[in-house]
């Protein structure tokens, strides 16, 4: 479902992503781990179509980037630090518009069942400044999840959420893991990050240092391994 | 193309609707025009002789529509980048020019509001009758060619930390030749002058729509790749 080679990401002389190489199968929930500046939310971007990789090869749900990136906009739902919603609008009003530019069918039924499923259907009418960090996370899940998309990217989608939001996000993630999505989760909490993943990777100045099943590594193994790969 | 419009409309009716519950930008560029009016009111001697203002007149009237128009374009675009909105937009599986027309005629619209108010108290002030066919048709063409190139550039400029300096020096120089096609329009037209006086410039506001806002709708999608 992605398919990720050779990408080099430069910003000037700055190197962000060098010679990477990773491949995400149809279903699979990859949670990517590294510290701050690793090049996690520059690698994210390259894959939600935001930013265009310097060199290598990127290819989503059969799309090779950038020249497919349009059709490839159709399968990616992309879940950015910032919520990427309209504070002056309400939740089923910043779900509709998004709606329309996704140019889907029957907008006010999906509406209505994404907000149930976020639990926001009571606030519906509520413009979107009025909700807390947890409840915009959720509506941004809703925004993601809109047009059904075949590959999910999550940047770290639990920051700056209290323990119950957290708690509520996880579930809703862990409902994303239907075995037919691909699911990239880029996070500093290696619990989360860990229990809802099929597959770890870590990343560290912009290389991929580490890479295991979930079912081969253990979360104390896990955290020796990171604190090792990320000095290195 | 109509799939393409009815996003395009999407976009328009969201920043209205945002607009129209927020006001952030129309009460700025609306204070700030009525203001510079004031100003100019009290700066001109209006005692003067009528031909004195005539001449002043138009320049002032595109003077306020020009950085009122800053003021809403940086707005704009700066509102889009500071939420992160912007990428949801580019996220979306949309041709970009359509963003680039959804956002500009937005703003036509916007800085058509605030020309609805800067009009008629330009009648007002200047004792001149500024509600004319001709005069309303510059404005026109003078808001949409500075839409839509200061769309582009306020989209260039918005993600820059010098966003507020930035946009004015990128867009007075763009926008010369359409303020002065536009002042000597307006001009022509206040005074009665025979439209064969003034008529090319009237032709060359038009070219230059037609030319600039081409070119900004051709290059906005290299322009918000990052």
């Amino acid at each position: 479902m992605i398919q990720v080679t050779g990408l080099v990401k430069q910003f000037g002389p700055l190197v962000a992503l060098r010679d990477l190489d990773f491949s995400v199968a149809p279903g699979e929930f990859v949670s990517l781990m590294g510290p701050n500046g690793a090049g996690k939310t520059t690698l994210l971007r390259i894959l939600a179509t935001l930013s265009r990789p310097t060199r290598g090869a990127v290819s989503i749900a059969g799309h090779v980037l950038p020249k497919g990136a349009d059709d490839a906009r159709r399968q990616i739902g992309f879940l950015s630090h910032q919520p990427l919603l309209y504070g002056e609008l309400s939740a089923e009003e910043n779900l509709r518009f998004f709606a329309q530019l996704y140019d889907l069918n029957g907008i006010e039924r999906r509406v209505d069942e994404l907000l149930e499923q976020v639990d926001l259907a009571e606030r519906r009418r509520d413009r979107v400044r009025t909700f807390s960090r947890g409840m915009q996370q959720r509506l941004s899940i809703a925004r993601v999840l809109l047009h059904d998309p075949r590959v999910v990217l999550l940047d770290e989608p639990f920051t700056g959420l209290d323990p119950d939001a957290s708690d509520r996000l996880a579930g809703m993630l862990r409902r994303l893991h239907d075995g037919q999505r691909a699911v990239v989760m880029t996070t500093h909490d290696f619990d989360r990050g860990l229990a809802l993943c099929d597959r770890a990777l870590v990343i560290a100045r912009g290389q991929l240092a580490y890479a295991a099943r979930r079912d081969e590594i253990s979360a104390a193994g896990f955290r020796e391994t990171y604190s090792r790969v990320t000095r290195q | 193309m109509s799939a393409y419009l009815h996003k395009v409309f999407a976009i328009v009716a969201k920043d209205l609707t945002t607009e129209v519950r927020s006001r952030e930008m129309l009460s700025s560029m609306g204070a700030f025009a009525v203001l510079v009016i004031f100003v100019f009111a009290f700066a001109f001697d209006l005692r003067a002789a009528r031909s004195g203002t005539t001449i002043v007149a138009p320049g002032v009237l595109w003077v306020v529509i020009t950085f009122a128009g800053m003021l809403g374009l940086n707005r704009s675009l700066a509102a889009e980048f500071d939420r992160g909105s912007f990428d949801g937009l580019r996220l979306s599986p949309i041709d970009r020019s359509a963003i680039f027309v959804g956002k500009a005629l937005g703003n036509f619209v916007f800085m058509s509001a605030v020309e609805a108010i800067v009009l008629p108290l330009f009648v007002v002030f200047f004792n001149l009758p500024f509600l004319k066919p001709l005069i309303l048709l510059s404005v026109v063409l003078g808001t949409i060619g500075f839409a839509g190139v200061g769309t582009l550039l306020a989209a260039m400029s918005a993600s820059t930390r010098l966003r507020d300096v930035l946009l004015p020096i990128l867009m007075l120089p763009v926008a010369l030749p359409a303020l002065l096609a536009a002042v000597k329009c307006t001009a022509g037209a206040l005074d009665d002058a025979p439209f064969e006086l003034w008529g090319h410039w009237l032709a060359l506001l038009t070219a230059y729509d037609l030319a600039l806002v081409g070119l900004a709708f051709l290059t906005f999608d290299f322009i918000v790749e990052e």
